[in-house]
């Protein structure tokens, strides 16, 4: 059975700023979204709710028709982070860690890392210091670590930014991979080119608002929003 | 002061290499006195410092605030009160720790609890959030993270208590009032030093300041190597890293 996400009038507040307003959206297993938009649209702030790392202010996220709170949430989902973020120790502690959360043996866990480094062109990398490896291989780290949970929800906040065209394409691969399983693969990214590559849907967010919400084709050649054109024209600012 | 400061050195070698028992005493005093108030200080001031530096609740910008205004509490003051409190008609004189080591030992422990807490807790306050997301999304519960947090920023923890010792080891006041300078019972580094200044033995008093001195330099700079260490990555520099400290 396909698994479904469900996210019904989602708003948040930080002060005075209205972060996300009114958000609904219907994800389905199987499907990688692209979340597009401008630096403060609400990219991150949607892949944070739906990581259960932040608490919407109102609406409610279902999960194959059950409404879900953000613990049930951080269970089935994992987020990268745009900023990498490892831990002060090897590689493969890095790796091991939610594993080790989820109870899995020593073996099992030397045996997945292995895979998962492979899979991200890192092989050999599990006794190097995380901190030590540079961006492009830490950010391959963070995406081999998210995999090896099998979440049934992996949200993406922009892995390819500021990667050289070699990591990048690694990256790519490896979500496209993954996109063949049934899961819900959330991708927030500015790279448009990206967008059409790996989505099967993509949404426009815009001042918290979700202004087109489209597959591919119809997005890029019949988009309903004026600021949506204007987006793949690149003449809204990022 | 050039020919003072040459036979302090002198002096200090002297002492130190003779295997003079009073001296090794001192040294071992001070070593008792400052390591057990540091550990008692440990005790309370880390769980405290857990608290303020990651929890969020009301009032905690004043219990901050307390601490941090209590790191510098002049060391005289506060062994004048300890003596008040533990004299034989203070409230804890029934405790017999006036003129003893552990009287001082708990002293300092006192003087170092802001230092340590609040050290540790801004320590622990400044740890990137998004570690603390990263540990939650990888499906950490609250207490897993914060355990996370704290392995995350130990060896800052350690650098705070490494301060923390430094100031109980070179403090004068509380082991001067509490401890009483008694020979070959309380007297310590920094209560010889004062002695030996007061008899005019300054070479004496030097070369004590010098072996106060080097205990200090000599904790400082093994912590620091050993948080290097811990930084590299491969073994072979680990030897490199230690080579070019004894090589200089």
């Amino acid at each position: 059975m396909n698994i479904s996400l469900r996210l019904e009038n989602i708003e948040k507040n930080y002060r005075a700023v209205k972060a996300l307003d009114g958000v609904t959206l219907n994800f389905e297993g199987g499907k990688t979204i692209a979340l597009l938009g401008i630096n403060g649209a609400g990219k991150t702030t949607l892949l944070r709710i739906i990581a259960g790392l932040e608490t919407q202010d109102k609406g409610n996220v279902f999960f194959n028709n059950n409404k879900i709170d953000g613990a049930r949430l951080r269970q089935i989902s994992t987020l990268v982070f745009q900023r990498t973020a490892m831990f002060n120790r090897s590689v493969y502690d890095n790796l091991a860690f939610g594993l080790k959360i989820r109870g899995k043996q020593v073996t099992e866990i030397k045996e997945e890392i292995n895979q998962a480094l492979h899979a991200v062109g890192l092989r050999d990398f599990e006794k190097r210091k995380a901190k030590k490896i540079s961006g492009g291989e830490q950010q391959r780290v963070s995406l081999a670590r998210a995999f090896l949970l099998n979440p049934k929800i992996l949200l993406l906040d922009e892995p390819t930014a500021n990667l050289d065209p070699n990591s990048a394409t690694i990256i790519e691969k490896a979500i496209m991979d993954k996109a063949k399983d049934d899961r819900i693969i959330i991708l927030a990214t500015h790279n448009l080119g990206q967008a059409k590559r790996l989505a099967n849907e993509l949404v426009h967010i815009y001042e918290g608002k979700i202004i087109e919400n489209a597959s591919p084709q119809e997005f890029f050649n019949n988009p309903r929003s004026e600021i949506t054109r204007k987006l793949i024209n690149g003449e809204l600012e990022f | 002061m050039a020919d003072i400061i040459i036979q302090a050195f002198q002096k200090a070698f002297e002492l130190i290499f003779s295997g003079n028992s009073e001296v090794l005493g001192t040294v071992t005093r001070s070593l008792y006195v400052t390591g057990v108030g540091t550990f008692l200080a440990c005790l309370w001031s880390i769980p405290i410092a857990t608290v303020i530096g990651l929890y969020s609740f009301r009032g905690k910008w004043i219990i901050k605030g307390f601490f941090s205004a209590f790191i510098g509490v002049p060391t005289v003051a506060l062994g004048l009160l300890l003596y008040l409190l533990l004299s034989r008609q203070g409230e804890f004189g029934f405790l017999h720790l006036l003129y003893t080591v552990n009287g001082i030992a708990v002293g300092q422990s006192i003087l170092l609890t802001p230092i340590i807490v609040s050290f540790t807790s801004n320590a622990l306050g400044a740890a990137d959030v998004q570690l603390r997301d990263l540990a939650k999304t990888l499906g950490a519960s609250s207490l897993r993270t914060n355990l996370v947090i704290m392995r995350e920023t130990v060896w800052s923890m350690a650098l705070a208590i490494t301060a923390a010792f430094n100031r109980g080891f070179g403090e004068l006041g509380i082991a001067m009032i509490v401890g009483g300078n008694l020979y070959l019972e309380t007297r310590v580094l920094t209560t010889s030093i004062a002695l030996e200044t007061n008899l005019g033995s300054f070479d004496v008093a030097m070369a004590y300041a010098i072996i106060l001195m080097a205990i200090v330099l000599a904790i400082t700079l093994a912590i620091n190597l050993a948080e290097r260490l811990r930084q590299e990555d491969a073994s072979w520099k680990k030897h490199r890293l230690l080579r070019s400290y004894i090589d200089g």
